[in-house]
């Protein structure tokens, strides 16, 4: 039932209201003769207090609230795809179209285009049984996705009329008559609250993992498809790159782009490049699989809130339709931050940094969320969601609230290093510091490549691990005071980080790297570390090794664009260590 | 900011309470949030002033200017209206103080447009990417953190540090190549001594900028409570400048410490829980509302480009005044007080220095092919050389190896070769690069392997001396 308040008082985004008796926290209200957004937080005896969504200036006390008496709703439906949302669902596209270049408040337009007409091809026919989750029927959406129209949550019954033709989102495709002999008219359009998980048959174990075409993520820290990661990093150590890297080249069906409190410019960045980038496996333009929620950081605080759970059920939404969706977040902490906020203006008593006690809560909440799931419906379609999220940590500080509880929830975590940074040693994921629970998913994974690749990944784990050991001691006296065998561990590892572990962004081979290529690299790389060692034994200097040309081109074999040539060099690679080897023998002798 | 001249809306006369800048006014029915108010004094001064709190029956005021003499029995008119200002072409050349009052001696400016200062924000989807170089002819930011227009990139420094020289040099020599347009420059002081003010406006004198340039001050002896509103009517100008009359603004902010300073005092006044060191949680967004004013949008011609200066409070680069502006800008210029001792100039320490937009304004067709490249080479040289010098330190230049010693050698020519210049030097980036090339070229060719081998063969000196 609508019921109609009035303001008592205003405070940047809440609101104070009286008169809306039948209040439930969650309701969605319109605020003011501008009907700006809000959602009810805080219910006190004859006192509503609610979140505003939008600039509040020039709100006066006095001016009306009408609560709506539903919840914060994600529209879901054809045209999701290719779309730049902000934090509630409005298109920015159609938003810039018809109101300019500046954003202007308290604007509404429904979210899924109604004008657009979709070419709806039914699955099932007049008389078949539907349940919840079964699909009625494909719109292809772009070239890429196939919109698949689900039967809407708690709708089970017998397909009374089904038809292909074009029809409008609002326009009914179906009608499906209930148990109760009532009859259902279907649209391509259904709403679902954003801050309730979408239903599923069941849970299923994470078994592979989200392939990004970055060798650090890839072979050393994956993440499963369905599983979660968090990415850390002081200001310039590089997370918006690496997520943007992970949007561009990840084996996801779907990418779902949380732009969360971040620069515009960045947005604009992804937004421009997204149309003309293409997917390496399908030869399609990334924009065909993507969708944006661009909720940068100078547009209200408290739509940064809804931004991240908008997000998510649209990705659920796909995940139910079979997908597997990767959701990024950038940045979990500038959401954190809204919380925050409400807390101080709601004089919640805060626990640590003035976040609110219930911090962590929050946090498990949204990566909760991923999953790999066997939908509702009779078909047993699996989908998934990933989540991965950017943490920016005030001062790199790593034990701050909200780096500290989300570490506790996550399945890998891909910690970036400043120094590594200011080196341009980037993806900047310290190797040491980094986590993942996903290694046992990559047997089968790396399998299909190279039999060995335990051993190659062990070994360079090892040698790095090493490594940093004995610069440590280097630091003090000096590499040349080294021996010739630690001193090999410190090359080889060098080799390591600068010929595999850094990986350029904007590089046009390197920036994504294919698996076969990803394990060949490491085997030419350990293969000349075996070598290499009793060269040493046999007294060859480190520094003449340094010198070989084929040595210092282990650090471009990522450069090259086939297999062929990787294996040429390390073919030469070898004759060279030969050679070497010969002529200190012979002087041995 | 000046109220309209029939002086609307109700005056009240019922101040109950006045804490630091705030003022608590009872009996007032329906204020609306962020309402602009005008405060008339017992000896007939005005002052203005914006709600921050509203109740059915009171408004809780932040007042602007000195609030000396402000008494219980203050006048307060509130207008109906959120805080703007007039804009127009005539606000060229002129100088204004932190709350929209003409210091010039001229009369108060009439525009047409009368624009909001406090909201503004451009639809991301309107965004146009900045890509265009900005050549400053200061080869540590041209070379290796290059600015395009439409950036957001700050200047990290500490007292006593050369950064007004550097900002003005920037002001002074930036040009887009190929195009010679210069740019207007909206100045923004906030809590900066007379002498740096005088410092700019020399400069600007001298080099004929004051011509297309706008001020806005706040000097040190201002209220502080102003320089909240001086940055905001700094970027009403400079977008109206920019997307109205089509210009290409560079809005020099100074210093943002300052900035954050005020907004910690009224925070504290308004008994908020803060977050770091006093200052509040909602410190990043109101930053943001700042720097995310500057960018390019689609279809529009002008750009406004943004360079912030703070002085990092104990040189501590993890306080949240340079730590919550590195999260927002586009990369930061972080000078260093080692580099100032050795006497280099300009003192930017290139490692923790960076420009996130930097790729998209330099290669080839902007700038040169083995720009990006060259520029990674030096970071990682010049990393190196850096470790052999603190290892030096330790076990002496002897026990160094070669390797180790000749990139310490690299790292003191790049410092006096690359990173210092003179304050009128006016470096083209072709010449940034010849002296790149030559510094890396003291390296074998091997180790240059940021560098592709088409760019070595094509730019690297030895080969070049080979086709000569």
């Amino acid at each position: 039932m609508i019921r109609e308040g009035v303001i008592r008082r205003i405070n940047g985004s809440l609101i104070i209201a009286e008169g809306l008796p039948d209040a439930k926290i969650g309701d969605v209200a319109y605020i003011g003769g501008q009907r700006l957004i809000g959602e009810v937080v805080k219910i006190s005896g004859n006192e509503v207090d609610l979140q505003c969504y939008e600039d509040t200036s020039g709100l006066r006390p006095g001016e009306p609230v009408v609560n709506t008496g539903k919840p914060l709703v994600a529209e879901l439906g054809p045209g999701l795809v290719g779309e730049i949302f902000d934090g509630l669902e409005r298109s920015e596209l159609e938003l810039w179209r018809l109101t300019g270049p500046f954003i202007k408040k308290g604007y509404r337009i429904a979210p899924l285009r109604r004008d657009k007409k979709w070419h709806f091809i039914p699955r099932i026919k007049v008389g078949d049984r539907v349940t919840e989750g079964d699909i009625l029927g494909i719109v292809r959406e772009t070239s890429v996705v196939e919109h698949r129209i689900l039967t809407p949550v708690g709708i089970n019954g017998v397909v009374e009329r089904i038809e292909e033709g074009d029809f409008r989102v609002e326009e009914p495709i179906a009608e499906i008559r209930l148990p109760s002999g009532e009859k259902r008219e279907i649209t391509m359009v259904q709403v679902w609250p954003v801050r309730i998980p979408r239903p599923y048959k069941r849970r299923l174990p994470v078994t592979d993992p989200l392939f990004t075409g970055q060798r650090v993520i890839d072979m050393f820290f994956p993440v499963a498809k369905g599983g979660t990661a968090a990415i850390p990093g002081g200001f310039g150590s590089g997370k918006t790159i690496t997520l943007h890297q992970i949007a561009k080249w990840s084996d996801a069906d779907i990418v779902i782009y949380i732009g969360c409190g971040e620069r515009g410019n960045e947005m604009a960045e992804v937004i421009t490049n997204f149309p003309q980038l293409e997917d390496p496996r399908t030869g399609k333009k990334l924009i065909e699989r993507a969708i944006f929620i661009a909720n940068v950081s100078n547009l209200p605080v408290s739509a940064r809130e809804a931004s991240v759970y908008m997000g998510v059920t649209i990705a659920e939404y796909l995940r139910d339709q079979g997908y597997h969706v990767a959701v990024i977040i950038d940045s979990t902490s500038r959401w954190a931050e809204a919380l925050r906020d409400l807390s101080g203006r709601l004089e919640e008593i805060p626990a640590e940094e003035g976040y609110p006690a219930y911090l962590a809560e929050r946090i498990a909440g949204i990566y909760e969320r991923a999953g790999k799931v066997v939908a509702l419906g009779g078909a047993d379609r699996v989908g998934s969601v990933t989540i991965m999220g950017a943490v920016s940590p005030p001062g790199g500080d790593f034990s701050e609230p909200v780096t500290s509880t989300t570490i506790r929830y996550v399945g890998s975590l891909w910690a970036l290093d400043t120094e590594l940074a200011y080196r341009r040693h980037f993806p900047a994921i310290n190797w040491l510091r980094s986590f993942t629970k996903y290694v046992g998913l990559l047997d089968e994974f790396w399998g299909r490549y190279d039999p060995n690749w335990k051993i190659y990944r062990e070994r360079a784990l090892e040698v790095l691990e090493e490594a940093s050991r004995l610069e440590e001691i280097a630091r003090v006296i000096g590499e040349k005071a080294l021996p010739d065998e630690q001193r090999l561990i410190l090359l080889v590892s060098e080799i390591i980080r600068e010929g595999y572990l850094v990986q350029h962004a904007f590089h046009e081979v390197d920036t994504y790297c294919p698996p076969e290529k990803q394990v060949e690299i490491l085997k030419v790389i350990i293969g000349f570390y075996d070598l290499a060692r009793p060269l040493i034994e046999a007294g060859v200097p480190v520094d003449r090794l340094r010198e070989l040309r084929s040595v210092m081109e282990l650090l471009r074999l990522k450069e090259k664009k086939t297999l062929e040539e990787i294996m040429e060099d390390s073919a030469r690679l070898k004759t060279e260590l030969e050679s070497l080897k010969a002529e200190y023998e012979v002087k041995a002798a | 900011m000046r109220p309209s001249r029939e002086k609307a809306g109700m005056v009240y006369r019922t101040v109950r309470e006045i804490r630091g800048p705030l003022m608590i006014v009872e009996g007032v029915r329906g204020a609306g949030y962020n309402e602009v108010v005008e405060v008339k004094l017992a000896d007939g001064t005005e002052i203005i002033g914006t709600v921050l709190d509203t109740y059915s029956d009171r408004a809780v005021i932040q007042v602007f200017g000195h609030t000396e003499g402000l008494s219980l029995d203050a006048a307060v008119r509130f207008t109906g209206d959120v805080l703007r200002i007039s804009l127009s072409d005539d606000l060229i050349g002129r100088i204004f103080n932190g709350s929209f009052k003409p210091l010039d001696g001229l009369p108060e400016p009439i525009g047409k447009e009368r624009r909001e200062v406090f909201v503004s924000i451009i639809n991301p989807a309107a965004r146009e990417p900045p890509s265009e170089f900005i050549q400053t002819g200061i080869s540590v930011i041209d070379g290796m953190n290059s600015l395009v227009r439409g950036q957001k990139l700050p200047i990290f420094s500490e007292a006593g540090l050369p950064h007004n020289v550097m900002a003005a040099q920037v002001a002074r020599q930036s040009t887009v190549l190929g195009r010679e347009e210069e740019f207007a420059v909206v100045f923004c002081a906030m809590g900066i001594k007379h002498e740096e003010y005088e410092f700019f406006r020399r400069e600007f004198e001298q080099t004929g900028a004051l011509d297309r340039s706008v001020m806005v001050l706040n000097l040190a002896d201002d209220p502080i409570i102003e320089r909240i509103l001086a940055p905001r009517i700094a970027l009403t100008i400079t977008e109206y400048l920019a997307f109205d009359l089509d210009m290409h603004v560079l809005a020099i902010l100074t210093d943002m410490t300052s900035y954050c300073e005020a907004l910690r005092s009224i925070s504290i006044a308004k008994e908020e829980v803060p977050a770091r060191k006093g200052y509040p949680g909602y410190m990043y967004s109101d930053l943001a509302t700042i720097y995310e004013r500057s960018g390019k949008i689609k279809g529009k011609k002008g750009s406004v480009t943004l360079m912030p200066i703070l002085t990092i409070p104990g040189g501590d680069i993890t306080h949240p005044i340079p730590d919550l502006t590195g999260y927002i800008t586009e990369g930061q210029l972080i000078l260093s007080r080692d580099l100032e001792l050795k006497g280099i100039y300009p003192p930017v320490n290139p490692l923790p220095s960076l420009s996130r937009l930097m790729k998209d304004g330099v290669g080839s067709g902007k700038t040169r092919e083995d720009h990006m490249e060259v520029s990674n080479q030096l970071y990682m040289a010049y990393a190196e050389g850096v470790k052999a010098r603190d290892l030096s330190r330790i076990i002496g230049e002897l026990g160094l190896s070669e390797r180790e010693r000749r990139y310490l050698k690299f790292a003191d020519e790049f410092e006096r070769k690359f990173i210092n210049q003179g304050i009128y030097e006016n470096r083209p980036i072709e010449k940034t690069l010849e002296i790149a090339w030559d510094l890396l070229s003291l390296l074998p060719e091997d180790e240059l392997i940021r560098i592709s081998e088409g760019n070595i063969k094509k730019y690297h000196p030895k080969y070049r001396k080979m086709a000569v």
